[in-house]
C-alpha cells in the first residue's frame, strides 16, 4: 500500500457545554499521513491546539480497534464516515486525498444531547436495556451450558445481532432519530435463545416503551441504519422487533 | 504484613471448606451495607451484579459513558474453562496446572485452583444469561485450542468473546439498575480511598462532565479497574485504562505485587509511525490455523510471496517442535524480538514477523473438496474454498487488519510484532481478594494473584468473571458480617473532608503548572523509556537508567504539563494528566521490580539470566516469592515477600520444545 | 398493555399505517380491476356494469365507508409521525447522510403522500363526487361513469391536458408511494424470514410499478383514442 502526506481543512462542530449554542469552525491541519487513524489525525490536531492555547476539540473514543462503541463522529454526512462497516476509530486516513474539506459533527438527535463539542449523553440507550434488555437469572442459577441444545442457524442468528457495540450511529443516520435498530438487534438476541423465552413479551413491550419515553423517532423501514451500521445489523431485527410487539400485545392479558 | 489466608486441607477442599465456613450476612443486613464498586469491566460488572441480586447496596463507576465500554469487550478470543465436553482428557487438575505452569510457577496455588474449579460454573451462568457462544450442528457448545495447552476448553463467539461476556454481564449489572439495587454513576472518576479508623469506609470520585468532587460512603471498595499496560503508551489497552484507582490506593497503604510482570503479546499489528495512539491485537486464535516466518536471509526485501518456501524460517516450528506456532505468548514474543534483533524481520520498519495463512487456506480448501467428495480439483478452486473457511472463522479479524493497514491477509501474510496486552502484576490480595488495605478489595486484571509471571490465552476473562461471579460473593460477606455492628460513617466526616481536599489540591495544583508541554507528548517519552528499558527484555543498566530518567521525566511533568480548559466542566485533558502522573510513578516502581528480580520468568526476561540457547532460566531458590511493595513515600517503597509455597505442583523449568 | 398502549407506541402507530396501508392496496386491487374494464373495446358496457355493481350494492357502500375512515386514519396518522419523527432532532445536521443508506422515495413518503392527496382531491371531485350527488343515499342510479370518463379526458383544451398531467403525476407519486410502503408495511407487521421478505419486496415494486402504470393510461387511452 502507497502511503501519502496530506493537508486538510477540517470543519469541526464546537460547543462548550449542553446548555450553550455551538457553532463550526474551521481548522487547518498538516503533514496527515495516510497511515493514520481520523482519530490520530484528531489527535494531531488537538495538540496543535493545545500549543496554540486553544482548548482541545473533545470527543469520544476509548478502546480504538471498533469494539467498545465509544467512538461517535458524524463524517462528511455519514456516521463513523465513509467507509462500510466501520467505526470512526477504524476508519484511516486513506480516506481521504490532500485538500480535502472534512465536516465532522456531533450524533444530532434530542435523546442524545450534545455534553461538549462532539461528545454527546447515550445513557438514554442504557434506560433501554434497563427496561428488559436482559434474562433475569441470577448468579448461581444456571444449568450446564450443554443441557439446552440450541440450533445453531438461531444460535448464529442471535450472535449477529449481539454485535451490536451500542455506538447510536443508526440513531444518527436515521432521519426520525429512531432507535429501532438498537432496540431491535437486542430483542433478537435474547428473543432467539430459548433462556430469552420466558420473558419474552414483556421484554419487548417494557423496552419500546422506554425508548419512545426518551424521545426516539419511529422507524419508518428507510433502511439508513443498516446501511451505517459499524457492524452490519440486519434491518430484518426491526421486522422481528415488530412480529414480537405484535404478538406481544395481541396476547396481552389485560 | 502479608497474610494470604490460604484455608487449610488439601488443595481440592480448600475452597468448598470456605464456603463452607465463611460467615453470612442476613438478607435484611445485607440491605443495610453499601458496597462501593469501581470499574464495570467483566470483574466490575458481574461483581456488581452479583452483589446487587444477593441484596447489597452497590454503586458502581465506571469513567466510560456507560458501564458497556469498559475494555473487557475487546477481548477476542476465548474463555477457558474445564468443562471438558471435547472428552480430550481436560479436567480442574489440568487447568490449574497449565495456568501454574504457563505463569511460570508464580502464582499461588490455592487461587489457582479455585478459578479452574469455577471455570465450569462461568460458561453455565453465561450461557444462561443468553451469551450467543459458538456452537456446533448439534447445538452444543464448541471449543477451540489456545497457547500453552493440549485440549481444547476455549468457549468463544467468533472474535469478539470478550464482547459477548461483557454484554451479558453489562446486562445483568442493567438488571439490578432497574430493581433498583444497584446505583449506576457512569462518566466518574475514582480519585481518593477514604479511610476511616483503618479501614475503607468511602471514596472521592469525580464527575468528568461537572468536574464536581463527589463523597461516597461504602462499607466496603472493590476495585476492578484493569490492567495498567498503558504506562507503556503503547498497548493494545483502551485509550482511558488506567491505573489511577489502584494507585490512590497503593498510595495509602494497599501493597502493589509483582508490577513487572507484563504480557506482551505476540501477535499485534506493528507500529505504522509516530502518530501511533494505540496497538491493536491479533486474536491469539489466529495462529491455530497461521504459520510464523521470517526470511531465512537477514534484511531480505523481497516481497513475502516471493520468497520460496526452502527459503523462509518457520523458527517457531523449528525451536519449539511440540507446541510449534502455539507456544505461550511470551516465548512466542521473545522469538519474534529475537529474530528481528537479528536483523531478520520484514516490513518497512524490520520490526514485525509475517503470520502465514496460505498453509491453512489451501489444507481447509481441500477438506472442502473431499468433504464434497471431487476430486482433479484446480488450485485456485481450492483456494478460493478454503479462503470462505478462514474467512468463516476469522473474517472479522482480516476485515480490522486490512482497515488498519491496507493490505489484504487473504492474499498477503500479516506483519505482527509483539506489543503490550495484559500486566499480571497488580494490587496484592489475599485469599479472599482483600488488599493490604482493609476493606479494599481488588478483583479482575487489577490484582495480581492468578497468572504469576505470564497468563495463558483465553484466562483473563476467566479470571475476571470468577473473582466477579462467584468469588467475591462469597469473600465480601465474611468480611460485611462484622460491618453490621458499625453505623455508617457520614460523608461529613473529617476523612472525607480531608481526602476531598485532598483530591481538589492535586487538581488544582495541575492546573497551575501551566507548562509547555502538553500530557500526549510526556506520556509517549514515558512510553518509550518503558518500552525500551522495561520492555520484552530487561537488564540491569538498562533498568537502573530507566529510573533515573523517569524521576527526571516526573519532575519536568510537575513543573512544565500544560493542561487546557478548567477544573470545571467536561475537560479530558485534565482527567488523562492525573492518570498519567499516576503512570510515571508506577513506571519507576515496575523498574524497581525489575531490578529486584535478577532471573527470567514468565514475560519478565532478564538478560543477565537465560540458558545458552537464550530461554528463559528461573531461579527458584532466590525468587520463588511474590513481591509486594509497600509504598512509602516519594520514590521510596518496602519490599514484602509472600513466599510461594508449591504443595501440589512441582515446578520445573518450563520447556515447550 | 391496553388496546390504547398497543396501538399508540412507537410500533402501535406503524402498525396503524401497515394496516391502513394495506387495506387501501387492496382497494387498489380492486379499484384497477374494475377500470381496466374500460380496455374491453365494448363502449364501457362492462365498465359501467361494474361501476352499477359496486354502487348498487349495500356491502361495497359500507366498505367505501370504511374506506374513507381508513384513508383518513393513514393520513391523520401518516402526518402525525412525520411531526413526531421530526421533532425527535432539533438540529439538523450541516451534511446530510443523502442517498447513501437509503432511496429518495422512503424517506419521502409525507411528501409523496400529500402530492397523491392532492391528486386523490381532484379525482373524487372529478368522478366520486358527482356520481355520488347523484346518487344520494340511495343504492343504484350512477352516472354513466365511462362517458364521464370519456368527457373529462377527451378534450383537447388547456384544463383537460393539466387534469391528464395531474393524473399521471399522481400516479407517479402513488407508484414512488408504493414502491416504499408495500414492502414496509409487511416489515412493520413482522415478516422477517428472508424468504418471504424477498418475495414480498419484489411483488411490492412489481405492485408499485403496475397498478400506477394502469391508472396513468386510462385517461392517456381516453386523450389519445386508444378506446
Amino acid at each position: 500500500m502507497e502511503h501519502y502526506n496530506m493537508n486538510l481543512n477540517l470543519k469541526v462542530w464546537r460547543q462548550q457545554n449542553g446548555k450553550s449554542k455551538g457553532e463550526f469552525k474551521m481548522y487547518r491541519v498538516e503533514d496527515i499521513s495516510s497511515e493514520m487513524s481520523f482519530l490520530e489525525m484528531f489527535d494531531v490536531l488537538n495538540e496543535k491546539l493545545i500549543q496554540d492555547g486553544e482548548e482541545p476539540v473533545a470527543f469520544d473514543h476509548d478502546c480504538r480497534e471498533g469494539i467498545c462503541g465509544a467512538c461517535s463522529m458524524y463524517i462528511n454526512g455519514k456516521p463513523h464516515g465513509p467507509w462500510q462497516a466501520n467505526t470512526t476509530c477504524q476508519l484511516h486516513m486513506r480516506a481521504f486525498k490532500d485538500g480535502d474539506t472534512v465536516v465532522v459533527e456531533p450524533w444530532r438527535a434530542n435523546a442524545f444531547p450534545v455534553i461538549k463539542d462532539l461528545v454527546v449523553d447515550r445513557t438514554a440507550f442504557d434506560r433501554i436495556i434497563q427496561a428488559g434488555g436482559y434474562i433475569s437469572v441470577n448468579t448461581g442459577n444456571a444449568v450446564d451450558g450443554n443441557a439446552l441444545p440450541i440450533n445453531k442457524d438461531k444460535a448464529d442468528a442471535s450472535f449477529a445481532a449481539a454485535m451490536c457495540i451500542g455506538c447510536g450511529a443508526c440513531v444518527a443516520a436515521c432521519k426520525n432519530s429512531s432507535a429501532m435498530l438498537f432496540l431491535s438487534a437486542k430483542v433478537s438476541h435474547l428473543a432467539l435463545l430459548p433462556q430469552g423465552e420466558p420473558e419474552r413479551h414483556s421484554r419487548v413491550i417494557n423496552m419500546l416503551a422506554q425508548m419512545d419515553k426518551e424521545g426516539f423517532g419511529a422507524c419508518t423501514n428507510t433502511g439508513a441504519c443498516e446501511a451505517t451500521c459499524p457492524k452490519e445489523i440486519s434491518l430484518t431485527n426491526i421486522a422481528m422487533l415488530n412480529k414480537e410487539y405484535l404478538t406481544a400485545s395481541l396476547v396481552a392479558d389485560k | 504484613m502479608l497474610d494470604a489466608k490460604i484455608p487449610a486441607g488439601p488443595m481440592d477442599d480448600k475452597w468448598t471448606d470456605y464456603k463452607g465456613h465463611c460467615k453470612l450476612v442476613n438478607p435484611a443486613n445485607k440491605r443495610k451495607l453499601e458496597v462501593i464498586i469501581v470499574g464495570t469491566g467483566l470483574a466490575g460488572a458481574s461483581a456488581a451484579a452479583s452483589l446487587g441480586e444477593m441484596g447489597y447496596k452497590v454503586k458502581a463507576f465506571c469513567f466510560q459513558d456507560s458501564p458497556r465500554r469498559a475494555h473487557s469487550i475487546a477481548a477476542q478470543g476465548g474463555i477457558n474453562a474445564a468443562k471438558n465436553y471435547q472428552n480430550d482428557g481436560d479436567s480442574v487438575f489440568r487447568l490449574f496446572y497449565d495456568t501454574i505452569k504457563g505463569g511460570d510457577y508464580r502464582a499461588r496455588e490455592a487461587n489457582v485452583h479455585r478459578l479452574a474449579e469455577v471455570s465450569a460454573n462461568i460458561i453455565d451462568q453465561c450461557v444462561a444469561q443468553g451469551v450467543p457462544f459458538a456452537r456446533e450442528y448439534g447445538g452444543l457448545l464448541s471449543n477451540r485450542s489456545f497457547g500453552g495447552t493440549q485440549v481444547q476448553r476455549t468457549f468463544y463467539a467468533a472474535g469478539q468473546t470478550g464482547q459477548q461476556l461483557l454484554i451479558g454481564a453489562y446486562q445483568a449489572l442493567e438488571r439490578q439498575v432497574a430493581l433498583g439495587n444497584v446505583t449506576m454513576y457512569s462518566r466518574h472518576e475514582m480519585l481518593e480511598v477514604v479511610m476511616v479508623d483503618g479501614k475503607a469506609q468511602g471514596i472521592i470520585a469525580r464527575d468528568l462532565i461537572t468536574g464536581t468532587l463527589e463523597r461516597h460512603f461504602g462499607n466496603a471498595v472493590l476495585l476492578c479497574t484493569g490492567g495498567y499496560g498503558n504506562v507503556f503508551y503503547l498497548s493494545t489497552n483502551a485509550m482511558g485504562s488506567n491505573v489511577t484507582a489502584a494507585w490512590k490506593a497503593h498510595k495509602q497503604g494497599a501493597a502493589f505485587a509483582n508490577p513487572c510482570y507484563t504480557q506482551i503479546h505476540p501477535t499485534c499489528i506493528p507500529v505504522s509511525g509516530d502518530h501511533q495512539s494505540k496497538l491493536t491485537l491479533m486474536s491469539e486464535s489466529l495462529r491455530n490455523d497461521g504459520r510464523i516466518w521470517v526470511p531465512k536471509k537477514q534484511g531480505d526485501t523481497r516481497k513475502a510471496t516471493d520468497i520460496p518456501e526452502e527459503e523462509r524460517d518457520y523458527y517457531l516450528e523449528r525451536r519449539y517442535p511440540a507446541f510449534g506456532n502455539l507456544v505461550p505468548r511470551d516465548v512466542a514474543s521473545r522469538a519474534a524480538k529475537e529474530r528481528c534483533d537479528e536483523g531478520y524481520g520484514v516490513g518497512t520498519s524490520k520490526q514485525a514477523v509475517y503470520l502465514d495463512f496460505a498453509a491453512a487456506i489451501e489444507r481447509y480448501g481441500k477438506i472442502e473438496v473431499s468433504k464434497e467428495g471431487r476430486t482433479g480439483v484446480g488450485k485456485d478452486e481450492i483456494i478460493a474454498l478454503g479462503k470462505e473457511v478462514v474467512k468463516e472463522k476469522y473474517g472479522n479479524l482480516f476485515d480490522m487488519y486490512e482497515k488498519i493497514t491496507g493490505e489484504n491477509p487473504y492474499e498477503l501474510p500479516m506483519r505482527i510484532y509483539p506489543a503490550v496486552h495484559y500486566t499480571m502484576g497488580g494490587l496484592w490480595v489475599d485469599y479472599e481478594l482483600q488488599t493490604t488495605l482493609k476493606g479494599v478489595y481488588c478483583l479482575g486484571e487489577a490484582n495480581f494473584s492468578d497468572h504469576g509471571a505470564n497468563r495463558l490465552g483465553a484466562s483473563a476473562l476467566m479470571q475476571g468473571l470468577a473473582d466477579g461471579y462467584f468469588v467475591i460473593p462469597y469473600t465480601i460477606g465474611n468480611y460485611l458480617a462484622d460491618e453490621i455492628y458499625n453505623k455508617p460513617v457520614s460523608t461529613d466526616h473529617p476523612a472525607f473532608a480531608a481526602a476531598e481536599k485532598e483530591v481538589n489540591d492535586r487538581l488544582v495544583t495541575l492546573m497551575n503548572i501551566k507548562g509547555k508541554q502538553s500530557v500526549e507528548s510526556l506520556h509517549k517519552r514515558l512510553g518509550k523509556i518503558m518500552w525500551e528499558k522495561c520492555g520484552m527484555a530487561r537488564n540491569a543498566k538498562g533498568l537502573t537508567e530507566a529510573i533515573a530518567e523517569i524521576q527526571a521525566l516526573k519532575k519536568e511533568f510537575w513543573s512544565d504539563v500544560k493542561i487546557p480548559g478548567t477544573i470545571e466542566g467536561f475537560n479530558p485533558e485534565l482527567d488523562k494528566a492525573g492518570r498519567v502522573a499516576d503512570f510515571i510513578e508506577l513506571g519507576e516502581l515496575m523498574c524497581k521490580d525489575a531490578l529486584d528480580r535478577n532471573e527470567s520468568c514468565g514475560g519478565h526476561f532478564r538478560e543477565e539470566s537465560q540458558t545458552e540457547d537464550g530461554e528463559a532460566m528461573r531461579h527458584d531458590d532466590q525468587y520463588m516469592y511474590v513481591a509486594a511493595w509497600e509504598y512509602a513515600g516519594e520514590s521510596n517503597w518496602n519490599l514484602h515477600k509472600e513466599e510461594l509455597k508449591y504443595e501440589v505442583i512441582k515446578p520445573s523449568q518450563r520447556n515447550y520444545k | 398493555m391496553t388496546w390504547k398502549q398497543m396501538f399508540t407506541s412507537s410500533i402501535g402507530k406503524k402498525l396503524v399505517m401497515s394496516f391502513t396501508g394495506i387495506f387501501l392496496i387492496l382497494f387498489l386491487i380492486v379499484h384497477v380491476s374494475l377500470n381496466a374494464c374500460i380496455w374491453a373495446n365494448d363502449g364501457g358496457e362492462m365498465f359501467n356494469k361494474g361501476a352499477h355493481f359496486m354502487g348498487a350494492n349495500i356491502v361495497p357502500r359500507i366498505l367505501e365507508i370504511g374506506l374513507f375512515l381508513g384513508l383518513i386514519l393513514h393520513i391523520v396518522q401518516g402526518y402525525m409521525l412525520t411531526v413526531q419523527n421530526r421533532k425527535a432532532r432539533s438540529i439538523g445536521y450541516a451534511v446530510s447522510y443523502g442517498n447513501g443508506g437509503s432511496k429518495w422515495y422512503s424517506r419521502s413518503m409525507a411528501l409523496l403522500g400529500t402530492l397523491v392527496l392532492l391528486f386523490l382531491i381532484l379525482h373524487l371531485s372529478n368522478f366520486w363526487l358527482p356520481n355520488r350527488s347523484s346518487q344520494g343515499l340511495s343504492l343504484g342510479g350512477e352516472i354513466d361513469l365511462y362517458a364521464k370518463m370519456q368527457e373529462t379526458f377527451s378534450g383537447r383544451d388547456a384544463v383537460t391536458v393539466l387534469t391528464i398531467l395531474v393524473y399521471v403525476l399522481g400516479c407517479a407519486a402513488l407508484g414512488y408511494h408504493l414502491a416504499h410502503g408495500f414492502q414496509s408495511a409487511f416489515k412493520t407487521l413482522g415478516v422477517h424470514n428472508k424468504r418471504y421478505h424477498i418475495m414480498l419486496k419484489s411483488l411490492g415494486y412489481g405492485f408499485s410499478i403496475i397498478v400506477p402504470l394502469a391508472f396513468a393510461m386510462m385517461p392517456l387511452s381516453f386523450h389519445f383514442g386508444w378506446l
